[in-house]
């Protein structure tokens, strides 16, 4: 929907239109019961949550949010929800926020829309290592070009939006919103791969929008491909291997760790709350990595337990989902009702 | 209240304007007493709690434009303060969150829960009463457009809660939210007390029922909700279905309201003087709520007890009220004899 109109009943047809389409198309998910924790996050007198866009936990449990309030910074709670400090008050390569996600020796990574900087931060909040390069604000304010994405560069993002690694610790990075592609480096920052270019595209291992990303323990790289309106696994080396469609819209996913992994996938509610749209999206999934779905949780509503625009999960706990939400400024911990592997299943 | 024919109505009311008795009043001096370093800018809103403490909502400092992507990002620029009943500055609420850039209004609700609505990050937001973020409507656009969008449409916006230069927020007696929206659109929404989308009404115009622009709203005690259509220098009444009831067109320009609820309600309206002109208009009128006028107070100036072109009154305690004026960056607390 590029071309803009005047017509406010064309847009709210266009829009519908969009909206009919993030619905799910899977069909007897059994629902899973959940409860949120109340006031889990807990919050120093005077500090505020903005919009809570990333959201991930390290191995001790402590929580980390990466929002964006009138600056983007990254808050540490430990597992109880009491704050601890705040990483990276006023730096460089925090300007907007859209994830943040750990690895498993703890390091803490933020991924940058605004500054299109990737950071790796050690589990005492030091920079490790820097991803991509801020615009040099000395050339002025750059705004978006019209016409075709410049061609996208091995280490120059483009609004870049998640990030992820393989067990030998390779890192993936999803790139973006004005790229359209996955990259590939290796644990030191140096380019290995790309699938996807500047380009949208629809075909397998083309994205329009790569908006979040997960690797699992087989290494293969799944991918939120949010404009298409679907999921994508690709290999290690980014050969594409199948989609997924009937989840609603391709926003944010997790891999839970572990010798059992389980997928979650939000079909988030739209911005905006347009007419129906909390009637027909919002819910999350929970599945195998085959595929088979397990069951789903969740509404919108502007008040807990409700969602507004989930933008990021944890899963390291399968059955303790923390949720990131956009528009109600809200971290929240879901605590699932067990299930069974594979039951009830949907395929 | 039954169906009146408007001229009818409109020229019973103007003869009335025309004779209001002047209400005897005083400014009371420093009122609100800040902290060195803290300046009151632009006074959006003010509003009391059951207890007495008083909220300022104001334009202090400057939204800030920063560099960054494709996208230049905007910052700050609103402040919210909270004063004891004796106008001692006690702390600032809401310090640096994402929805303060450009104040427009703070109200109270009966509950405590303060609410602050914002013009430029098109958000109201809904403080419990410990001061936590409890409820949001509406979205900060993630970017500052440029060059600035122009205006379009026709005021009626979107039937959801984006909005578009909001100006003023009120509940009724079930909890349900009216918001005015405002300045960029030409309507009012109503919202459940949990956020979801009821209905909107109006557009931009000058008939029966249109807006030039929202400025404020009210909400009395049966529900029936009050537009202050300053543009079209009138107040619109409607019931809590958005049904067009009455209008008062001998306010001026109304740009601020207020509703001492109780046995005797009273509505409290500004016809605010234009930013650019002290020689015109600035008196706050005092109304029953079927319109009529029964006195009227102030005029547009700079010494205490004239008026810089107000945008907010707080009328909670009687005949002492709170005055939050634009153009005098002050807030003054009036009492009426």
């Amino acid at each position: 929907m590029k071309r803009m109109t005047s017509s406010v009943t064309l847009l709210v047809l266009a829009s519908a239109a969009m909206f009919a389409q993030r619905k799910a198309t899977i069909e007897n998910v059994r629902e899973i019961p959940f409860s949120t924790v109340p006031n889990f996050l807990k919050l120093p007198p005077g500090e505020y949550l903005g919009e809570s866009v990333a959201v991930a936990t390290n191995s001790k449990g402590h929580i980390f949010v990466y929002h964006r309030s009138a600056n983007t910074r990254l808050f540490e709670f430990d597992q109880g929800g009491n704050f601890v400090k705040e990483i990276g008050s006023g730096y460089y390569g925090f300007e907007f926020s859209h994830s943040v996600r750990v690895d498993k020796d703890d390091n803490i990574w933020t991924v940058d829309e605004g500054t299109n900087m990737i950071t790796k931060f050690s589990p005492d909040g030091k920079v490790l290592m820097v991803l991509g390069h801020r615009p040099p604000a000395v050339v002025g304010v750059q705004l978006a070009p019209p016409g075709p994405n410049v061609p996208a560069q091995k280490y120059i993002f483009c609004r870049p939006t998640d990030v992820g690694w393989d067990p030998q610790g390779n890192i993936f990075v999803s790139d973006g919103y004005c790229n359209n592609r996955v990259v590939k480096y290796d644990k030191d920052g140096r380019f290995l791969a790309q699938a996807g270019s500047e380009k949208a595209g629809k075909a397998l291992g083309e994205f329009n929008l790569p908006h979040g990303l997960q690797v699992d323990g087989q290494g293969n790289v799944w991918v939120a491909d949010r404009t298409n309106s679907r999921y994508q696994v690709l290999d290690n080396n980014l050969k594409p291997l199948r989609e997924i469609t009937n989840l609603g819209v391709g926003w944010t996913m997790c891999i839970s760790p572990g010798p059992h992994q389980y997928a979650f996938f939000s079909n988030s509610n739209p911005n905006g709350n347009m007419p129906g749209t909390w009637d027909t999206t919002g819910e999350i999934y929970k599945a195998e990595l085959d595929g088979t779905v397990i069951g789903r949780f969740g509404h919108p509503a502007k008040l807990p337990p409700g969602f507004q625009v989930v933008h990021m999960m944890d899963c390291r706990n399968p059955n303790e989902i923390i949720v990131g939400e956009i528009e109600s400024w809200r971290v929240q911990k879901l605590i699932l009702q067990k299930t069974t592997a594979k039951a009830g299943g949907a395929q | 209240m039954k169906i009146l024919m408007p001229a009818l109505l409109a020229a019973t009311l103007i003869a009335t304007a025309q004779d209001a008795p002047e209400i005897k009043f005083d400014s009371v001096p420093n009122a609100l007493q800040l902290p060195a370093g803290f300046y009151l800018g632009e006074v959006g809103g003010v509003a009391t709690n059951s207890h007495g403490q008083i909220f300022v909502y104001t334009r202090t400092g400057h939204p800030t434009i920063t560099i960054g992507t494709a996208r230049p990002f905007a910052h700050g620029g609103s402040r919210l303060f909270e004063f004891d009943p004796n106008g001692r500055f006690v702390r600032e609420v809401g310090k640096d969150t994402y929805a303060f850039m450009y104040a427009a209004q703070v109200r109270v609700d009966a509950s405590d829960n303060i609410w602050v609505v914002d013009e430029m990050t098109n958000m109201v937001i809904k403080f419990d009463p410990q001061r936590r973020v409890a409820m949001l409507l509406g979205r900060k656009e993630e970017s500052v457009r440029v060059p600035a969008r122009a205006p379009s449409g026709n005021g009626a916006g979107q039937p959801t809660d984006l909005f578009d230069r909001p100006t003023d927020v009120a509940w009724d007696a079930a909890g349900n939210i009216f918001v005015a929206d405002g300045l960029g659109n030409a309507r009012i929404a109503k919202f459940d007390k949990d956020g979801k989308f009821v209905k909107s009404w109006g557009k931009r115009g000058t008939g029966p029922g249109e807006f030039a622009n929202v400025r404020s709203i009210a909400v009395d005690a049966e529900g029936n909700v009050y537009a202050a259509d300053g543009g079209n220098r009138r107040v619109q009444v409607f019931d809590n279905n958005g049904e067009l009831k009455t209008a008062f067109t001998n306010v001026g320009n109304a740009q601020a309201l207020c509703i001492a609820k109780g046995a005797n309600p009273v509505l409290y309206v500004s016809n605010s003087n234009p930013p650019d002109d002290i020689d015109r208009d600035g008196e706050i009128y005092k109304l029953k709520l079927d319109g009529t006028i029964t006195g009227k107070f102030g005029r547009a100036g700079k010494l205490p007890k004239e008026f810089g072109t107000v945008n907010a009154i707080d009328c909670r305690s009687g005949n002492t009220l709170y005055v939050g004026e634009i153009g005098n960056l002050r807030v003054q607390k009036l009492v009426l004899h």
